[in-house]
């Protein structure tokens, strides 16, 4: 993992020194709450519904088992004994007080996190494929390039009041775990013709209440151009993004407006000026900070499959546990084991001080120390001996942790909704709570394979239901709550924005017209189709009728 | 309005005339885009300092051939929070080389002072009751800096590698 140095150190030092004076600017008077609210949020500090919610970074979603102690501390010390993952790899805290807020900084400036551009309209936490530099279908690392930009998006004078907010998603592999197609910039590691290794530039993608897939700037960058051309594109943003309308504030909205091929000019016109600047990634730190994803010393070992598959054939639940949750490593003998934060009735995301220092207890004796924190709400232990795969998942077991759902039915993004949100206009986490209850049998799980469903409480998106293979968006008619069902939604390489399928239902009927799909879709699979793949080929029509009109479709079948 | 410039209050020598019917016939004064576009030859001709203030939805661009002939470039914040200026500043010192002074007017505060002194702001329009108080707070506030920009400070990566 990336360590601060001096430099870093100093900086986050400084700027909770810089927050404590503005809190206290706040709290006599000097600063209005027009004026501070920008402040506050760049800081991560967000008014909720009941309280101040404070939103900590996990830069590309790489977590030490001490930073997790340190959240369980959090958790413990200033709020209400737990914390929530974000689909952005982040973790928020709920009942926060602003005066506690300098303390909380520091405290967490001494295990080397910071709650800096966590929010507003400035440049997010930069994200990542949570498996980067141990995959093994990846192409190159890209965690160095995260913290290059991690870094140079940090105070950017130019760029900390943009038209809107802003977020950056790499990935190095070509299964895209990253959804880099739904972020304002995505960075996807490729080779050119001559074979080498740069990116992919897109731009314009993002969620909210008009979603768009991202559109290919450039095909190929080199990887020392990478600050330059993002600076280029953040400049041109800065300028003609529009200020009018927060609505249409967003540059995925000025790209579709002006065209991505006018976009480009701007960009390129601009990068020409810069692109040997001091911008220029110099080798040396390249190097310096790759030095600390350096592999860690693994054992010399071997993929042990028979021995695990006699295990596996003896225990049932341990196979299900396996097929579902856990995933190739590029090293022989080691594996990646997911732990699902999805435990039938559990909040998405939502994760106890205790269960956070079980973790990372857990990530000390079976992982190298580290943890990592996916966009789907679920964390990962990246450096598992596969000899250690079952007495991990007897561990895991123990904290509820070990629900074989990776990536499946009840394996739901869902955001905050109105539970916390004051944008919400429905209750997402009691749809989510529904389902994973009414999915609980984890044969059929199984037999159902690769689902997602996401939920957002609102039209901004924040729980990805533009994207889930079923999504699901509360929507508020005459004072209740009904909830919009889209199908076919992918945030993948294949990034598909989802159909609508009908009317909205009210809450009590949603579990039943999701097993309704899933049943349709069973009827219909080929031979290991994914429900996506169905979907594809046969398009909604079925599928609205068997959740509108059973009877017809029974007739039908 | 207390104008801080080079770490001092200033008495503003420039006249702001921008929106008014007549130019006065002579003094340094700041004109709006549109008093500079339809009196260039009169404005140029003059031996007194000329001064042009831009919206926040006026690009340098639009006076990108005109620098040579002006002393200043005020750019407006219209509210603290639209960040438009920011670009322009960097733009002015860097593709067009601008040496002249640039001013922040507007809804100028001190939480955003040490961003626009970074971008290239040299001289500062502040709604404030102590200015000098106040840049001296924006200026202590940090001395690392992730990223290049106009003010010529070194980055933490540019120090990191000095020696290299």
């Amino acid at each position: 993992m990336y360590r601060y140095d001096e430099f870093d150190h100093k900086l986050v030092a400084e700027r909770a020194r810089q927050f404590r004076r503005q809190v206290k600017r706040r709290l006599s008077g000097e600063l209005t709450e027009d004026q501070f609210k920008p402040l506050r949020l760049m800081n991560g500090l967000y008014m909720q519904l009941h309280a101040y919610m404070l939103r900590v970074n996990v830069p590309y979603g790489s977590l030490s088992s001490r930073q997790l102690r340190k959240f369980a501390h959090i958790a413990r010390t200033y709020d209400r004994d737990f914390g929530h993952f974000t689909t952005r790899q982040n973790i928020q805290f709920n009942w926060i007080k602003l005066e506690e807020v300098p303390d909380i900084l520091e405290e967490l400036a001494e295990v080397e996190v910071t709650a800096i551009q966590s929010s507003g309209n400035c440049v997010r936490n930069i994200t990542s494929d949570h498996y980067a530099g141990r995959a093994r279908d990846e192409l190159a690392d890209p965690r160095v390039y995260c913290e290059l930009l991690r870094q140079y998006t940090i105070l950017n004078p130019e760029f900390s009041y943009l038209p809107r907010k802003f977020k950056i998603a790499l990935t190095g592999s070509p299964r895209d775990r990253a959804a880099v197609a739904l972020h304002d910039i995505g960075l996807r590691m490729h080779r050119n013709e001559a074979g080498e290794i740069g990116f992919e530039v897109l731009v314009g993608g993002g969620q909210g209440r008009t979603p768009f897939i991202a559109h290919t700037i450039r095909e190929w960058l080199a990887p020392e151009h990478l600050l330059s051309y993002v600076e280029s594109i953040l400049r041109v943003y800065n300028m003609y993004g529009r200020r009018d309308n927060m609505h249409k504030a967003r540059i995925k909205i000025i790209v579709n407006q002006m065209g991505i091929d006018r976009y480009r000019e701007l960009v390129e016109a601009d990068w020409e000026q810069i692109r040997d600047s001091v911008l220029k990634v110099p080798q040396a730190e390249v190097d310096r900070i790759n030095a600390y994803f350096a592999p860690p010393e693994y054992e010399c070992l071997a993929d042990i499959p028979d021995e695990l598959n006699d295990v596996r054939a003896r225990i049932p639940e341990f196979d299900q546990w396996m097929a579902a949750n856990v995933a190739e490593h590029r090293i022989p003998g080691y594996s990646i084991v997911n732990l699902s934060l999805k435990a039938p009735g559990m909040p998405p995301g939502d994760m106890t001080a205790d269960t956070m220092d079980a973790v990372a207890d857990l990530a000390d004796r079976y992982s190298l120390d580290e943890i990592r924190v996916n966009h789907r709400q679920n964390l990962s232990f990246v450096d598992v001996r596969q000899r250690d795969l079952f007495t991990l998942w007897k561990e895991l077991k123990l904290h509820d942790l070990a629900t074989p759902n990776i990536q499946s039915v009840s394996d739901i993004i869902c955001c905050p909704g109105l539970d916390y949100c004051n944008l919400a206009n429905s209750r997402s986490i009691p749809v989510a709570q529904d389902l994973s209850r009414h999915f609980v049998d984890v044969d059929h799980l199984a037999l159902v394979g690769d689902f997602t469903i996401n939920i957002s409480g609102c039209m901004n998106a924040c729980g990805h239901h533009h994207v889930g293979n079923v999504g699901i968006l509360g929507v508020n008619k005459r004072g209740k709550e009904f909830f919009q069902l889209t199908l076919g939604g992918s945030s993948d390489e294949n990034a598909a924005l989802g159909d609508r399928l009908g009317r909205a239902l009210p809450q009590d009927e949603v579990p039943a017209a999701v097993e309704t799909i899933v049943d349709t879709y069973l009827a219909m699979r080929l031979d290991g189709e994914r429900f996506l793949d169905t979907y594809r080929r046969v398009g909604i029509e079925p599928f609205k009728q068997a959740v509108y009109s059973p009877v017809q479709t029974r007739a039908v079948a | 309005m207390a104008l801080v410039k080079n770490n001092a209050m200033i008495d503003d020598p420039f006249v702001d005339v921008t929106g008014q019917e007549t130019i006065p016939a002579d003094g340094p004064v700041i004109v709006d885009l549109h008093q500079w576009q339809s009196h260039r030859e009169q404005l140029t001709q003059r031996t007194d300092p000329v001064g042009v203030r831009l919206r926040s939805d006026q690009p340098p661009e639009l006076i990108a051939g005109d620098l040579e002939s002006l002393a200043l470039v005020a750019l407006e914040f219209p509210v603290f929070r639209d960040g438009r200026a920011y670009s322009y500043a960097r733009l002015l010192r860097g593709q067009y080389r601008f040496d002249g002074e640039i001013r922040a007017v507007g809804d100028v505060l001190l939480e955003q002072l040490h961003f626009m002194e970074r971008t290239g702001f040299d001289a500062f329009e502040l709604q404030s009751d102590d200015p000098l108080g106040d840049l001296q707070v924006a200026s202590a506030d940090f001395d690392v800096w992730y990223q290049p920009a106009a003010d010529g400070r070194l980055s933490a990566m540019q120090l990191r590698h000095q020696s290299d």
